[in-house]
């Protein structure tokens, strides 16, 4: 792992570019569709459902499908990096516990979730000592229990350990 | 205009309650930390506590607490900016980030406290003009308004959208893809008019459609999180120190900025009315102070002057975002679309009607402003340090817990998983856009208005029969259509006078 490899590309600006502007026109395309099977015409009562949507899908084709060929054209000097094999690493690291842990959340409520979710963060990223990790993350849970449920009279989704605590 | 004082002095009385002047001293308290945590901000704090105001709404004058809670979130919020900014070079928000070029030097030279204590003074002047202008033009545009029909109305939604495109630095295009895809994302679920299911695809998940209030969240916080993280996991920054000497030194200097002062704050009221919004309005009034002052050249090097001239400019375009909200319904900015929403979810309908049937309301709301700011900035001046210091919790910690706070307020909104899932999806799509310089702003504005737009210009057509100069009809909505068609085409415009040169 050398500073090297950690700063190559592992995405080019061009690449970013053209997946973003295919993935609005595949979007703006969606949009067409569903707005033609509604009917994008004007209708004996005025303008049908499908009108207004209809035009928002062709705008985000056009002004996309600019950007996609601008992309196309793009000068490889300006062609650099959208971001570096360390800086995606880095993100990657963030963003998969977070899918896993808005996963968690469905399945063992927001408090239970909530608790590994930070540990998992302090004892990977952090490195901090057990009882601190325990410390923070149970104590980050039970203080959101105390705003949410108890004080604002929000309720959040709970799950197996609350239902055995008879908190649920 | 008597009329419009003695509203206000009403406006003030109900705001001096205790409970009002508590939750004033909350709102901005929050408001600095959510301002100086990196990944919320203004739009998504307000976001993420809204859910918390609904029951507190339906109490009787609830509604005026509920406002100024949340609005003094917002003033917070543009404080606590400029603390990361000239601290750790970090901008906390990104009307912050003009704030840096010369705070941050300051700040390096051992000048922290002076470039803390100027840039919250400045911030507190430009919000303190915008809401004179807001107190004495809001009446009138609202009573102008009040003759508004269909057409005017899509007419002003094609102004605030077409000057979106004018404004921004971003490319034309990729400004109308990030509208163009917030009003379809506006439009999935039942048609207002017709009440058909559109781009539903017989899911029942979207029935309701997609709340702006997810994507604020998603787009702008874990967004913005993500964004954080390449720049690696530890901030460093200078030490904060500010006494009252360095205040009164400082204080005596700002009088000789006076004229970037005001200049500043006509930049920002400006772009904050006509939705430029408070970033550009902040760099552009670093760029005109830079070319008028005596010693332009030393800016960026850490001259004072250019910490005054973005904070002046970022304040006023922040609270003259407002105007327009309360008058017609049309937010300048993202947190006061957050803003907005909030008053259609408290059953409040935004727009020149307010000013009649609710002037309780707008009154103890503008009084709030005045007194919010120089709560504001008392809370700053006296506790920098304690806020500094939120950002020396490792990233280890604090990011996580940040991700949380997301993602309650993701559920609150609806009490659904589903919006918790959407708010990583926006998340993901926030921090690829940002990256590609699409702008996030007309992309949740279009999420807010999308209903209210569509239906107006449904009905103008069904008024009309399907006939389009009744967007030229009259000389008012014909000024307005005319005025957004030019900005509409004005990069265009400029580019072909580029050319021609």
């Amino acid at each position: 792992m050398s500073d090297a490899s950690q700063s190559r590309p592992a995405l080019r600006y061009r690449t970013a570019e053209l997946v973003m502007a295919g993935f609005f026109i595949v979007l703006g395309l969606i949009v067409i569709y569903d707005s033609l099977r509604l009917g994008a015409t004007w209708g004996d009562d005025g303008p049908r459902p499908g009108y207004f949507p209809f035009y928002l899908g062709v705008l985000i084709c056009l002004s996309s499908g600019i950007t996609f060929v601008r992309g196309l054209l793009m000068r490889s000097e300006k062609n650099g990096t959208f971001v570096e094999v360390g800086q995606l690493k880095l993100v990657l690291a963030v963003l998969v516990p977070t899918i896993v842990y808005v996963v968690l959340v469905g399945w063992l409520g927001i408090y239970v979730a909530s608790a590994l979710y930070v540990a998992l963060f302090m004892r990977w990223l952090g490195k901090y000592p057990w009882w601190m990790v325990a410390l923070v993350s149970i104590g980050n849970s039970v203080a959101f229990y105390l705003i949410f449920e108890v004080w604002f009279l929000v309720p959040l989704p709970k799950g197996p350990l609350e239902s055995l605590l008879g908190l649920a | 205009m008597i009329d419009d004082l003695q509203s206000l002095m009403h406006g003030f009385v109900v705001v001096l309650t205790l409970k009002n002047l508590g939750l004033m001293m909350v709102g901005v308290i929050l408001g600095v930390i959510i301002g100086v945590l990196p990944g919320l901000g203004g739009a998504n704090g307000v976001a993420i506590l809204l859910p918390l105001t609904f029951s507190m709404a339906q109490t009787p004058g609830g509604q005026t607490s509920a406002i100024i809670l949340l609005s003094c979130i917002y003033w917070g919020a543009l404080f606590g900016g400029a603390i990361t900014s000239i601290l750790f070079n970090i901008p906390g928000e990104p009307w912050s980030v003009a704030t840096t070029f010369d705070g941050y030097p300051l700040a390096q030279k051992g000048r922290a406290g002076a470039a803390l204590t100027a840039s919250f003074t400045s911030s507190f002047f430009g919000a303190l003009i915008a809401v004179l202008v807001i107190s004495f033009l809001a009446p009138v545009v609202a009573n102008f308004a009040l003759e508004f029909g269909p057409p005017e109305f899509f007419a002003v939604y094609l102004l605030t959208f077409c000057a979106f495109v004018g404004m921004s630095k971003e490319s034309p295009f990729k400004t109308v893809t990030a509208m163009m895809v917030g009003f379809a994302l506006a439009s999935v679920g039942t048609d207002p008019v017709t009440g058909t299911l559109r781009l539903t695809f017989g899911t029942t998940v979207l029935l309701t459609g997609f709340d702006f209030l997810v994507a604020v969240i998603g787009l702008f916080g874990l967004g913005e999180i993500l964004l954080t993280l390449e720049e690696g996991l530890a901030f460093k920054g200078a030490s904060a120190k500010i006494n009252l000497k360095v205040v009164v030194e400082t204080w005596k200097e700002l009088p000789r900025y006076w004229l970037t002062s005001l200049r500043s704050a006509g930049v920002g009221c400006f772009m904050g009315i006509v939705p430029g919004g408070a970033t550009p309005a902040s760099f552009m009034s670093y760029g005109v102070a830079r070319r008028f002052s005596k010693n332009g050249d030393k800016f960026g090097t850490g001259v004072v002057e250019g910490v005054v001239a973005p904070e002046t400019a970022a304040h006023a375009a922040g609270t003259s975002a407002l105007l327009p909200m309360i008058t017609l319904g049309v937010p300048g900015s993202p947190t006061a679309a957050v803003l907005l929403g909030g008053l259609l979810i408290w059953g409040l309908q935004p727009g020149p009607l307010l000013f009649v049937e609710q002037k309780d309301f707008v009154w103890g709301l503008i009084a709030s402003m005045y007194l919010g700011n120089i709560a504001g900035l008392i809370v700053v001046l006296t506790c920098v340090p304690l806020f500094a210091a939120i950002l020396r919790i490792p990233f280890s910690v604090i990011a996580p817990i940040i991700i949380v706070v997301c993602a309650i307020g993701a559920y609150t909104v609806d009490n659904t998983t589903f919006d918790v899932y959407m708010m990583v999806v926006f998340g993901v799509a926030g921090y690829m856009l940002k990256k590609l310089s699409y702008p996030l702003a007309p992309l949740v504005l279009a999420i807010v208005l999308g209903h209210n737009a569509e239906a107006s210009f449904r009905q103008a057509m069904l008024v009309s029969q399907g006939d389009l100069t009744v967007f030229f009809a009259n000389k008012l909505v014909g000024t307005l259509t005319g005025l957004a068609l030019f900005l509409l085409f004005w990069p265009l415009v400029s580019w072909l006078i580029r050319r021609l040169r």
